[in-house]
């Protein structure tokens, strides 16, 4: 069973973004998803025609990620890393978060956490910005790849969503 | 936790968006927003509810206006204001792509959390067989 209508994005404040789902399995899973490179290398992809070439974590409070994305339609990379500041394991994360080439300042915090109640873990990812302009550029910069990539993943899509529905 | 880089891409867009994020970044205005999604309406009209005098609205609606989030109606005299889609669709478009790329992460994250949980039962089944 999965629950993509758990799926929720909010603001709920000036600085940060939210963005909760509900996974049906039990959060030692759904923390292995998020922390073990080999598992998040499965479904961190970034944007479709993207692949993520390198990811390393040392899961251990001052401990590095870093993570690499590459598109296979003009090679062109993109990269985030960051440092730990918590970890409990199967419950929370705390790390911060930069891209190498951000168009904002600053870094940001991300906070995840898990919650398990029978078999089902929601997890909730706070990430909080330096300031509102930082929090708004960096959602702003989202949209203008999805722009551009739109035309070109509705192709890829549409057929999908065809075939779905038939 | 993930954005996209900025590219050059896009810049009039960007630009557009800053001034419609700006002048949504205020109660007042964003209410005054809300008032003309049902129509034209003018500007004294608009001053009513908010108890603000009328210049005071007026320096709200020019914020609007440069944002191309409201025009002014057909009416010469009156000069009702009213809502522009086309800002505030761009700016929703802009979070449909942040929700699409977390959906479309979280539907492969689905499909991996059930591989783990059925591998997980074959290794228990051969454990239980062991025994």
């Amino acid at each position: 069973m999965f629950f993509p209508d758990t799926f929720k994005v909010s603001t709920p404040s000036d600085r940060e973004i939210q963005v909760t789902r509900d996974f049906d399995a039990p959060r030692r899973l759904v923390f292995d998803a998020f922390t073990k490179p080999e598992l998040v290398r499965r479904w961190l992809l970034g944007p479709p025609g993207w692949t993520m070439p390198l990811c390393e974590i040392d899961l251990r409070v001052g401990g590095a990620y870093r993570y690499v994305w590459r598109s296979e339609n003009d090679g062109s990379h993109m990269a985030i890393g960051g440092v730990f500041r918590e970890v409990i394991p199967l419950e929370r994360l705390v790390a911060t978060e930069k891209f190498d080439d951000a168009g904002y300042p600053g870094e940001a915090l991300d906070t995840t956490v898990f919650v398990e109640t029978r078999g089902i873990t929601r997890t909730t990812i706070t990430i909080l910005y330096e300031s509102q302009e930082a929090r708004d550029t960096a959602r702003r910069s989202g949209m203008e790849y999805g722009m551009a990539a739109g035309y070109d993943r509705l192709e890829t899509l549409l057929p999908t969503f065809i075939g779905e529905r038939t | 936790m993930l954005v996209m880089k900025q590219s050059g891409y896009g810049k009039a867009i960007s630009d557009r968006l800053d001034r419609t994020f700006a002048a949504l970044a205020n109660p007042t205005r964003r209410a005054i927003l809300a008032r003309l999604a049902s129509g034209e309406v003018s500007v004294s009209e608009l001053a009513e509810p908010f108890s603000m005098t009328q210049p005071a609205v007026s320096r709200h609606l020019k914020v609007l206006e440069r944002a191309g989030l409201i025009s002014s109606g057909s009416d010469a005299q009156r000069r009702p204001r009213k809502l522009e889609a086309r800002p505030l669709a761009e700016a929703t478009e802009w979070l449909e792509r942040y929700r699409e790329y977390w959906e479309a992460s979280f539907a492969r994250l689905d499909g991996l959390l059930s591989e783990l949980k059925a591998t997980e039962k074959k290794h228990e089944r051969a454990a239980a067989k062991k025994r």
